[in-house]
């Protein structure tokens, strides 16, 4: 399977994770994607933390406007009731608990669903923008992220050894292979993908995997 | 002095060396014409403190560019490849913080506080070296106010009260910042005489401004030209 499809089921996944009338932070990358598969009718309000609740599609060309961007800089469509502020009270919103569900990527996670997503010390330095407040104050973190590196390093690992982005902020992992809660009892796995095997993603996963009721992946609403 | 109309004077009398807040978000909202003035005087070491470092070849990337920035106070460089590089040879000097520290840092500054505890970047690099306490069974860090001499802001409709309303997500954080220097410039599309804005909608009432004025050329970059196509 090609890696944009298997993003694409990534974003399915957490998809199911939505609920009627919450208010959610999508990150960049595969986050973004999820937006594709709101479950028709469910009331969900898309926040960017540039200042707007109410995120809408893309314009069409005609309509794109340098004024309306989301916290990727991409041109955006707002939706009715949308409403713009400043990035103070943007922010307020994020770490007063206000936002139900926050889904951002990530580089690593660990046992204690610490987050590693921003920095790579000597190659990687962009700064960590809104991640980290997003991570401390989001009501739910989900971290949609391949289950490996490109060289086959497992990402999920007992400790980060990249500079964190957060501290036990992570609720939940979803991988192109399996879908991980974390819980006090440490990782628990309790969905594995149609094409994979729970030996495999143990393979794959360098922390150790407590086997819940474990069921198959499933990525139609 | 009350409100001028002209930025000229102030920009040509910053110093060397100052600290100047700088709006926007990406390329939304950004000070244009404050900047290409600034560009003009060529002031140098001057400390910038905005989201983002601009692109290379427009809005802040500008200032780096011209050699004029020692120091950048940041969320996200990103999109700057010119700075990213600047960073790891230690060509200039960058302070990453995250972004709702960023703005409530500003707000602080702002608001006349002296600082607050945040839940954001405990247990991360960002808290070492600060004060943390727990407070309700939870770790907060301690982080104090960001000033400025100068904030350059951009807004949509200025009034000449100094009103300042701001169209779609180009408030970001040029709002706070007007609160947040020792001066504040405003470039504004549309300069309006007093009562042309609702006073309802006014985002940043006019005592928060020493200047403003009316911008020309607006380019209005887009950085990321994200479009459907109009049957789908």
């Amino acid at each position: 399977m090609k890696s944009g499809s298997k993003k694409e089921r990534i974003a399915q996944r957490i998809a199911r994770e939505l609920r009627d009338g919450f208010y959610v932070n999508l990150g960049i990358g595969i986050p973004t994607m999820v937006a594709d598969y709101i479950p028709e009718g469910m009331d969900i309000t898309l926040h960017s933390e540039n200042g707007m609740l109410g995120i809408g599609p893309y314009p069409t060309e005609s309509e794109m406007n340098a004024d309306l961007i989301n916290a990727g800089k991409e041109t955006i469509s707002e939706t009715p009731g949308s409403s713009y502020f400043g990035s103070d009270l943007s922010f307020a919103m994020v770490r007063g608990g206000h936002i139900d569900l926050s889904i951002l990527g990530g580089m690593q996670v660990s046992e204690s669903g610490d987050l590693a997503n921003w920095m790579v010390p000597g190659s990687v330095v962009k700064g960590m923008g809104g991640a980290m407040d997003l991570v401390a104050g989001s009501r739910r973190v989900v971290v949609a992220m391949m289950h490996t590196s490109k060289d086959g390093s497992p990402k999920i690992l007992p400790s980060c050894t990249l500079p964190l982005t957060g501290v036990g902020v992570v609720t939940m992992i979803v991988t192109d292979l399996a879908v991980i809660e974390v819980t006090k009892k440490g990782l628990l796995l309790t969905e594995v993908a149609p094409d994979t095997t729970v030996d495999e993603v143990r393979e794959k996963t360098g922390a150790t995997l407590r086997i819940g009721d474990v069921r198959e992946m499933l990525f139609a609403n | 002095m009350g409100i001028q109309y002209d930025p000229a004077e102030m920009i040509a009398g910053i110093p060397d060396g100052a600290r100047i807040m700088m709006g926007g978000f990406g390329m939304c909202g950004i000070p244009e014409n404050s900047i290409a003035m600034l560009l003009e005087t060529g002031q140098k070491n001057l400390t910038i403190l905005s989201n983002n470092a601009g692109v290379d070849t427009f809005g802040i990337g500008l200032l780096i560019n011209s050699g004029q920035v020692s120091k950048m106070i940041s969320t996200y460089i990103g999109e700057n490849t010119v700075l990213e590089k600047l960073l790891i040879d230690g060509g200039i000097e960058v302070e990453l913080v995250p972004q709702g520290t960023f703005a409530e840092r500003i707000r602080a500054a702002g608001a006349g506080l002296g600082g607050f505890f945040t839940p954001t970047g405990v247990g991360t690099v960002v808290a070492e070296g600060k004060e943390t306490r727990e407070l309700h069974g939870k770790t907060f860090v301690f982080e104090e106010p960001l000033h400025a001499d100068y904030a350059f802001v951009k807004a949509s409709v200025g009034d000449r009260k100094g009103n300042l309303f701001y169209r779609k997500t180009t408030q970001n954080f040029n709002a706070v910042m007007a609160m947040a220097a020792k001066k504040t410039i405003a470039e504004v599309e549309k300069l309006v005489d007093a009562g042309g804005i609702e006073p309802e909608s006014v985002h940043t009432p006019g005592l928060f401004v020493d200047v403003v004025y009316q911008g020309a050329n607006f380019e209005k970059r887009i950085e990321k030209r994200t479009y459907r196509t109009a049957d789908r």
